[in-house]
């Protein structure tokens, strides 16, 4: 039983050690420990999916789980998406499709389409539905959010003509 | 919104999270899972317990494997495992089915199968489909093992008969008799929403006659429950859109007291629990005729 630990996580591909409180959670690690704060902080209690990033290729949501429980494991944020200055095919998508207006919630749904299109190039749109309801979006509708999941998938090499299921 | 200070241990082993359990008062300890139920209770500190047993370390706990008569799901498994397992989708597509039913993808990555059966939430999917497929439910304690059927295991809202000291350890679920047809649907403002009303119905034919039906209604009331007389109105009768409707009938009536809140008034869950009963029953004819999949 222990009130402080010792941790090991890679981020965005970059090994950190740090001793953190076991109370506290993945995002503020991330916003407050590593100055890492492109994950925004909605609800707080796992309804939102604003705060969503990626450990080990899976998403969750960062406010639900504990910086120690990530100790040995590979988290991403959307600081990791871009590569310098070009921007991830996501990220193109969501600015030629107005995927976003405010931004707020934008990295959470980038992140969990990271992992939709990293496991799936050719999601129907049922797919990408189910994944965009994880995240909450009050400027967009989503209608131009699904565009831009449409376009990515286009710019990524995936694509199809249409999306009959 | 800050969960307050607590202890912290993630024991590699079932045996050492027992003997943690064993050593400290129960009522001070919170055992962490998913964490998808647990980590906003924390956060908002209607939870504070002294320790943190958080089990997500304990990789026996996972494993998604067939036994003899059905599926052996490792109260650890989480619900990402449960859908992307083929396993259990050849063997038990209503399992399956209520899976990708439950939350978003997100929450999938991370809740497990024991979490949701110990969280016992009277709209989950998990429990309804345990209780209508009468799984069975392994805990281990200071005792040893304990195996608790679904429908003893459910009491009421949020209480199981887990006692303080034990851990679920397994879920045992049993396999659809051989051309059983099933179905699960429920009503909810949005999709991954919890359910206002769901219902599972399962039928086999013999002979065109009704084999062993079941209806399970949730979130309709404290827990999801099976209608033993809308069941006994089917039991080898042809089955036809009117039995289905008298069916309805008698899960509705059946229910006491339904839930009232801010989604819906009993009077509509009850009505949903009718309108749902019949159209599960519906599909799950259909399955067991061998239409559709």
């Amino acid at each position: 039983m222990k009130s402080t630990c010792q941790i090991r996580v890679s981020v965005n591909g970059e090994e950190h050690d740090a001793v953190v409180d076991p109370r506290l959670s993945l995002a503020d690690f991330l916003r407050h420990d590593l100055g890492l704060t492109g994950t925004h902080l909605g609800c707080e209690h796992g309804v939102c999916g604003i705060c969503n990033v990626l450990v080990d290729g899976l998403s969750v949501r960062s406010c639900l789980i504990l910086a120690v429980q990530v100790d040995g494991h590979a988290v991403e944020t959307v600081e990791g998406l871009a590569e310098g200055e070009k921007l991830h095919p996501i990220q193109e998508a969501f600015m030629d499709e107005h995927g976003l207006q405010c931004g707020f919630c934008t990295p959470g749904f980038m992140m969990s389409l990271k992992e939709l299109l990293d496991h799936n190039p050719n999601p129907t749109d049922d797919e990408i539905k189910d994944v965009l309801g994880g995240s909450i979006c009050r400027c967009t509708g989503y209608a131009g959010i699904l565009r831009a999941v449409h376009a990515a998938v286009a710019k990524m090499g995936g694509g199809r003509p249409s999306h009959p299921d | 919104m800050k969960p307050a200070p607590f202890e912290y241990a993630a024991p590699p082993t079932l045996d050492d999270a027992l003997a943690i359990l064993a050593e400290k008062d129960p009522d001070e300890i919170k055992i962490l899972a998913g964490g998808q139920s647990l980590m906003p209770l924390l956060n908002m500190r209607l939870a504070r317990p002294e320790l943190l047993l958080d089990l997500t370390r304990i990789e026996a706990l996972s494993v998604v494997r067939a036994v003899d008569g059905g599926l052996s799901i490792g109260a650890l498994a989480t619900k990402r495992q449960v859908e992307d397992s083929s396993l259990v989708r050849e063997r038990n597509p209503l399992f399956f089915e209520s899976t990708v039913m439950i939350g978003h993808p997100q929450i999938r990555n991370r809740g497990t199968v024991g979490g949701s059966m110990v969280q016992a939430d009277p709209a989950a999917e998990y429990p309804a489909v345990a209780v209508a497929l009468g799984a069975d439910l392994v805990a281990h304690g200071a005792g040893g093992e304990r195996v608790m059927a679904a429908d003893d295991f459910f009491i009421t809202y949020l209480t199981t008969a887990l006692e303080p000291g034990e851990i679920l350890t397994e879920v045992r679920i049993p396999d659809l008799r051989p051309g059983a047809g099933w179905s699960i649907q429920e009503v909810a403002r949005r999709h991954g929403d919890f359910a206002i009303v769901g219902a599972v119905a399962i039928l086999s034919l013999e002979s065109g006659r009704c084999e062993d039906p079941r209806i399970v209604v949730f979130g309709a009331s404290d827990r999801a429950r099976r209608h033993p007389e809308a069941e006994a109105l089917l039991a080898g009768q042809v089955p036809d859109a009117t039995l289905f409707e008298a069916a309805g009938a008698a899960v509705a009536e059946a229910l006491e007291d339904p839930t009232e809140d801010v989604h819906a008034s009993g009077d509509y869950r009850r009505d949903l629990a009718r309108v749902l009963s019949v159209r599960c029953l519906t599909e799950a004819l259909g399955r067991a005729r061998g239409e559709g999949s």
